[in-house]
């Protein structure tokens, strides 16, 4: 019982760990992206090609003077912040981040915990990600904050529909809800992706919106709302904020790639190696390279694309996503029956 | 109608592919990512400079002749040829023993160029009779105060140990014209 503890101990805060360390650097990894985006050369002075710029930039958040405006629901006001960064470390939980690893006859999953319902699970901390964001921009008491606010819950509450939609294809194919299990099923090529392409395209827009990420990043849009819900925000809480879009980023990446892209599974080789261990390890290896790739594609699409029009925003969302995501369900429930799997 | 310039514009519904969107956007990302590998345009300022043209018009030197001698005669030419009247002068007159110093027998005692004023466009050095103002690839550094942006004989005129090299400016259109006659007494 007491190893049982102290294994999940280890896990959740090598996890709780990992998940920051790649939010610091993808701060860094931006940077460096859009600099070479743009023919730039980006951060390079801090430490060997400014390496130690998270550092510098998390000490200088944290040195910086703290205001809390007078107007302000002072409670509200720290809380927002609070929860953002709370929700945005909670979806790493059913995240399968590898395989199996057994030391001295006993084995050890490589996921904080299994939860049969782990895509309910993964939807319901999403969702509660925009209490952050809602909370802050209302206890901030200013336009641009309530604006900013008021724009994430819509923008969410819209994408949340079809990227629950998208799931619901995923999980009529795979036919379970764990997410363990359906990384299980991704064997070698079998990934997702071949058979719910639609259904991938829709969720990784969803994706986009659901993290305030461009072209979906109307809560925070600096040229029209300052800086949208945070704008009243300093030093470390701010901070925060911004620190949770980027575990968000992260986190999605995750599951975009466990969902979709074959999870821990290597697509070749695999069995070459019979050290189960290897295996397991190599896995995660082979997770966090998709993980990666995905948190580029983030920021490749952030420095390629313009903001949505708000109109264009909602019309994207409740006019094209929803739909398709109903046509892909009615596509993968037809397919399903024509090659008698349901009946 | 007037200029017979106008064009129609087609407003015509976009095709399928074109509302589809997508193909747009991996276009576009299929262009920004080449920019990832391109050669990068930044110059890392203090390891790297960026190179000067040979002609490059910095900052001003009042030069001395080879004896150490100051060529300039405060002739004034080259204020009355400033088009952002940057330059002020006194002349004064060459006392008895002062011949080392000064060249002729009339002198700058005060020559003053106000940088804040100054548009680098080189006619005081085309003005100057005496090839004694140049400018050079020298950048005038950024100050915090106005006043000490105007440069006084201390500053512009150089010093024997330290002579600055205004070689590159003297392109050879520039050499050619100055071995006009009328302008021999300017040898070294």
């Amino acid at each position: 019982m007491l190893s049982f503890v102290i294994y999940k101990l280890i896990l959740v805060i090598v996890v709780f760990s990992v998940s920051l360390v790649v939010a610091m650097y993808s701060t860094y990894a931006e940077r460096k992206v859009a600099a070479f985006l743009q023919d730039r050369l980006g951060p390079n002075r801090a430490g060997p090609y400014g390496l130690l710029q998270p550092v510098a930039d998390g000490l200088k958040m944290f040195m910086k003077e703290e205001i809390i405006p007078d107007v302000s629901n002072k409670w509200l006001f720290i809380l927002g912040p609070c929860i953002a960064m709370l929700t945005a470390l909670m979806t790493g939980v059913v995240i399968p981040w590898g395989g199996v690893l057994s030391i001295k006859g006993h084995s050890f999953p490589m996921q904080i915990t299994d939860i049969n319902i782990g895509i309910l699970y993964l939807l319901g901390v999403v969702s509660m990600g925009v209490y952050g964001i809602m909370i802050g921009g209302w206890a901030s008491n200013n336009k641009y904050a309530l604006l900013g606010a008021i724009r994430a819950s819509s923008q969410m509450i819209s994408y949340e529909l079809a990227m629950g939609f998208a799931i619901i294809a995923l999980v009529m194919h795979t036919g379970t809800l764990s997410v363990r299990e359906i990384s299980e099923m991704q064997t070698g090529w079998h990934w997702n992706i071949i058979y719910q392409p639609l259904g991938f395209l829709i969720f990784i827009i969803c994706a986009f919106a659901e993290t305030n990420r461009a072209p979906f990043d109307l809560p925070e849009c600096e040229s029209e709302l300052v800086g949208g819900y945070h704008t009243e925000y300093s030093s470390m809480k701010l901070g925060f904020y911004l620190f949770a879009e980027y575990i968000n980023m992260f986190i999605s990446s995750a599951v975009i790639s466990t969902l979709y892209f074959g999870g821990y599974h290597i697509p070749f080789g695999a069995h070459f190696i019979h050290n189960a261990n290897v295996l397991a390890i190599l896995g995660s290896v082979f997770l966090f390279a998709k993980i990666f790739f995905f948190i580029f594609v983030f920021m490749w699409v952030r420095w390629t694309l313009p903001r949505f029009r708000y109109d264009q925003l909602m019309n994207l969302g409740w006019k094209i996503l929803i739909p398709l995501s109903l046509i892909n369900i009615a596509i993968t429930g037809t397919i399903m029956y024509l090659t008698g799997r349901i009946h | 109608m007037l200029t017979n310039r106008s064009q129609t514009v087609a407003k015509k519904e976009m095709t399928l592919v074109e509302r589809l969107y997508l193909p747009a956007i991996l276009h576009g990302m299929k262009i920004t990512v080449s920019h990832f590998f391109k050669k990068k345009v930044t110059i890392n300022y203090p390891e790297e400079r960026r190179e000067f043209a040979k002609v490059y018009r910095g900052q001003h030197v009042l030069k001395r002749d080879d004896k150490g001698a100051e060529r300039c005669t405060a002739c004034g030419l080259c204020a009355v040829a400033c088009p952002a009247e940057a330059i002020t002068m006194v002349a004064s007159e060459r006392k008895k023993g002062e011949e080392n110093l000064y060249r002729e027998e009339k002198y700058a005692s005060v020559y003053e160029i106000n940088m804040l004023r100054c548009i680098f466009c080189g006619l005081c050095e085309d003005a100057c009779p005496k090839e004694a103002i140049f400018l050079t690839d020298r950048i005038v550094p950024s100050t915090f105060d106005r006043g000490s942006n105007i440069y006084g004989k201390d500053i512009l005129v150089e010093t024997m140990e330290k002579r600055i090299d205004i070689s590159p400016r003297q392109t050879k259109e520039v050499l050619d014209f100055k071995t006009h006659k009328e302008y021999a007494h300017n040898k070294l």
